[in-house]
């Protein structure tokens, strides 16, 4: 599971705090009956903690100074920040096809889900948005995206809809898309239908616009170096498991409205 | 402080109490995605009165609401992941910063501070906590359950440290990206002398066709993934002999690495000791390790499966994957990524699934029965031949979102699956997610037939400041009743009776308020909540270790946790879930008394002239009680005060 914060480098509780290393030299007495009961009658008690690192299968574990940081900052990759820079877009794309949805759809089925989906992507926007924050990184490197990279990760309850598909053009003009995000003629296709007919594209239209998402993490971890980070590789995890389950639902309702 | 978990009167709280959701539907050992909608009881959610509402934040100063729980101590993260106090300090005391204005260059402004690295899962052996974390272990030594003693750091990064111990073998999942065999902390970054990606290289994958939805993703011309020998994904196992010293063995690869792995001991075999591995990660190229392949179409993907490695225990070091069970397939026709297929959903509508692997696997030998929370599925496994599991039953739920985890009750006649909607980052407690989201779902278990029950959740709500969803739990092993305590991230600890599968409610708790203070959000929480031999151990991901105790309350009495004390175990690993046998003596008959009185399935008269033959040791008088506990018990009002009559009556009689 992913935590919403950074794993670097830790400053507190380190020698000053912990018992001298003395405790090392007197490390337990040996165990030697290695069958399956644990021997702890034999291992001695050290006179404090020791902190060690295993060699790898077969070499030596070494002792190392208590607190030794066990996880050293390290600058988040390019393919990482890339990549949650463009999820936040697409995230935003997919929030404003649900908020499409309470006026032009009736199916009550659809409706739960795509109040499922609402929830999740605006939540993960705001963790990506803080992902990057917390590492320093702006939404964009260029002054110019400014405007947009501000908008289309930003909230959208309580927005005028014809102010959000205004935007989604511009974005679409200015930005790259992403993977599997609609274009503006499906977009505007989606705006114009009401009843089966919206349901038809925004089931197709959110399948297409999740497996893009699906590609999207895959090509994150076909790249070398990325996904270092554990927050960002929980999160992507649960990118990953999150829409293809909704993929599946969604294809399910496809095929329930084909009978 | 108590606080009264029957004061549910104000109407919202009522209508939600009645507020029965859609269910389930069941895929049998076949496939059929039946369409039926039965309603089952959702627990509702307490009110602004509730005192876990609105806590005061902090790391280690939050404020703090219990019902029947005590806190013993907690037990910070030491040094190598400890959080940065300093900089949480000083970035609490400053305000909020606004994000990097777009344009600036990276890494300049302040960032968030560290707190450390997460803690995850717990094992146990002896007098030995080991405390898994995303950048190695660490072993405490838990004689003294109020003095905990931290004994060993392990400093070996490649989360999720998902820990399983047995004798003196340490098993470690691996999954992050960078891990390494040697447990190095630099992780796996670029080798020097290669070309990073640009940044822009996720732009230039061509967008998918425009409603093609049953096309697979479009793949960006791009070369591949070099392979590292240094890396490991999958299960490290470590000799723990010298418990100060421990020592890597070997590293078993895997495909899809180890989100979870689960020890499986098998009755009948005394020579070796079992893994099924749960992995989620994206799938590694053949050419880093051998054979992988993601392919879907591939019969040989690594995708549609779990991995089961064998141990010797005489020789560790020779431990290997020895099967890549199709626990999704079809019988019938082999189909490898059956249990989302089926006749009935029209033509192209599964070239994707949900179910593509397991988040984590619960076995109970006893029983020779698994349960697999599969991402899409819940799944009930007969692991008798534990190389060649066999599925049993599969159910999935419009409910769901990621299948996560379970619990089988001791009598094996329920099931207990959690939900881990949002992956446990999020804030999934709030007052607008619905209950029955991000819940526990409670399954009846007969003939290895699955049939939903209820839905649990942690009733208060949550800040968006707190990550909150259903997360690891144990049962508490108090005869005659099913109890679980369980993990909710920040929501805390829930203690709660599902007895009865249909209704269950909660009886006690444990909350912090958020770990970020003023608005400032930090991700932590409870990851596990395990009940070890009369204590409650909690590993909180930013905090450390907690250590809780339950407390006699108006649901749970001295003598029923006196009867749960008396169960002591030589080692606790909670997803190979031991079968708890209780001794036949009056420490555990006067906890079936208490909930016979209880529920007044007992007269008050009956109770007091029982007692008293208990305290008097009059064994003929409790010989004529006993005759009459079962012949009541045919009249019993519910199945739990039968079986109790029946265990009271089985006790006395022999006494």
């Amino acid at each position: 599971m992913p935590l919403s914060t950074y794993h670097g480098p830790s400053k507190s509780g380190r020698a000053s705090k912990m018992r001298s290393g003395l405790g090392l030299a007197s490390a337990a007495l040996f165990c030697l009956s290695v069958t399956a009961g644990f021997c702890q009658q034999t291992t001695a008690t050290p006179e404090g903690p020791v902190t060690v690192q295993p060699g790898a299968p077969g070499q030596q574990t070494k002792v190392l100074p208590p607190g030794t940081p066990a996880a050293p900052f390290r600058s988040p990759s390019d393919a990482d920040i890339a990549f949650m820079r463009g999820m936040i877009m697409h995230h935003g794309q997919a929030v404003e096809m649900t908020t499409l949805m309470p006026s032009r759809s009736h199916n009550q089925d659809l409706l739960e889900l795509g109040k499922r989906i609402s929830i999740s992507q605006t939540d993960e926007m705001g963790f990506m948005k803080r992902w990057l924050a917390d590492r320093g990184i702006p939404l964009s490197d260029k002054p110019a995206m400014d405007h947009m990279a501000g908008m289309t990760g930003m909230d959208h309850s309580g927005m005028d809809h014809s102010k959000m598909a205004g935007m989604d053009h511009m974005a679409m003009d200015s930005m790259p898309a992403m993977p599997g995000m609609l274009t503006p003629q499906q977009m505007d296709a989606l705006r114009k239908a009401t009843g089966p007919e919206f349901d038809h594209l925004f089931l197709t239209g959110m399948i297409q616009h999740h497996t893009g998402a699906l590609s999207m993490v895959k090509q994150l971890f076909d790249t070398p170096g990325a996904g270092q980070d554990p927050v960002l590789f929980d999160f992507t995890s649960d990118v990953d498991n999150t829409q293809q389950a909704e993929i599946d639902i969604m294809r399910h309702m496809l095929a329930k409205e084909k009978q | 402080m108590i606080f009264s978990l029957a004061s549910l009167s104000s109407r919202r709280t009522l209508q939600r109490a009645f507020a029965f959701s859609l269910c389930c539907s069941t895929l049998g050992a076949g496939v059929a995605l039946a369409q039926t909608a039965p309603t089952v009881f959702v627990n509702p959610r307490t009110g602004a009165d509730d005192p876990r509402v609105g806590l005061k934040g902090g790391l280690y100063d939050a404020g703090v609401a219990s019902s029947g729980l005590e806190l013993v101590v907690t037990t910070p993260k030491p040094g190598s992941f400890a959080p940065d106090l300093e900089a949480i300090a000083a970035a609490n005391a400053a305000p909020v910063p606004p994000p990097p204005a777009p344009g600036a260059p990276r890494g300049t402004g302040p960032r968030g501070p560290s707190y450390g690295g997460t803690n995850s899962d717990l094992a146990f052996s002896g007098k030995y906590l080991f405390s898994g974390n995303y950048l190695g272990i660490n072993f405490y030594d838990i004689s003294d359950p109020a003095k905990i003693k931290l004994v060993t750091s392990v400093v070996c990064p490649g989360g999720q440290g998902d820990v399983s111990v047995y004798g003196h073998l340490l098993f470690m999942s691996v999954e992050a990206a960078n891990g390494r065999l040697d447990c190095g902390t630099q992780g796996l970054p670029v080798a020097p002398g290669q070309t990073p990606p640009s940044a822009d290289v996720l732009a230039n994958v061509p967008p998918t066709v425009p409603g093609a939805a049953a096309t697979p993703p479009a793949r960006a011309q791009r070369p591949p993934d070099p392979a590292s020998p240094d890396r490991i994904k999958g299960v490290r196992i470590f000799d723990i002999s010298d418990i100060t010293k421990p020592k890597q063995i070997v590293d078993v690869q895997t495909c899809r690495g180890s989100h979870t792995h689960t020890l499986l001991v098998d009755p009948k075999d005394k020579d070796n000791v079992y893994l099924y591995v749960s992995g989620s990660a994206p799938v590694r190229a053949g050419e880093e390790l051998n054979g992988c392949t993601g392919k879907e179409d591939d019969p040989n993907t690594a995708l549609f499966t779990i991995v089961v490695i064998k141990v010797p225990i005489a020789h560790p070091e020779l431990a290997k994957v020895v099967n890549s069970p199709r626990i999704f397939s079809d019988p019938q026709t082999g189909e490898i990524n059956a249990l989302w297929k089926g006749g009935n959903h029209g033509e192209g509508t599964q070239t994707t699934s949900a179910t593509r692997g397991c988040h984590d696997i619960t076995v109970f030998s006893s029983l020779g029965l698994a349960a697999g929370a599969c991402s899409g599925n819940g799944i009930l496994l007969d692991i008798s031949d534990p190389v060649h599991p066999k599925r049993l039953d599969a159910v999935t739920d419009p409910n769901y979102a990621f299948w996560h985890s379970a619990n089988f009750a001791n009598d094996g006649k329920t099931l207990l699956f959690t939900d881990e909607w949002g992956g446990g980052g999020q804030a999934r407690c709030r007052d607008s997610d619905p209950m029955n989201w991000g819940a526990d779902a409670i399954f009846k278990l007969d003939k290895g037939k699955l049939t939903l029950a209820s839905y649990y959740k942690m009733p208060a709500p949550q800040s968006e400041f707190e990550n909150c969803v259903a997360h690891n739990g144990s049962l508490v092993p108090v005869p005659g009743r099913n109890i679980l305590v369980q993990s909710w991230y920040q929501g805390g600890v829930s203690v709660m009776d599902f007895t009865d599968a249909t209704h269950p409610y909660e009886i006690a708790f444990f909350d912090r308020g958020p770990i970020g203070v003023g608005g400032r959000r930090a991700g932590g929480g409870q990851w596990s909540s395990y009940y070890y031999n009369g204590y409650i151990f909690g590993s909180e991901m930013a905090r450390g270790i907690d250590v809780l105790k339950l407390l006699p309350s108006k649901y749970l009495t001295q003598n029923e946790l006196d009867a749960a004390a008396q169960v002591h175990l030589a080692e606790l690993n909670v997803q190979n879930q031991p079968k708890i046998v209780w001794p036949q003596n009056f420490i555990t008959a006067r906890a079936y008394i208490d909930q016979l009185a209880r529920s007044n399935a007992l007269t008050p008269e009956k109770v007091t002239a029982l007692n008293a033959a208990i305290d008097k040791k009059k064994t003929k008088e409790l010989k004529v009680i006993a005759t009459s506990l079962d012949k009541d018990a045919s009249t019993a009002a519910t199945p739990a005060d039968a079986d109790r009559m029946h265990a009271l009556a089985e006790i006395i009689k022999q006494k």
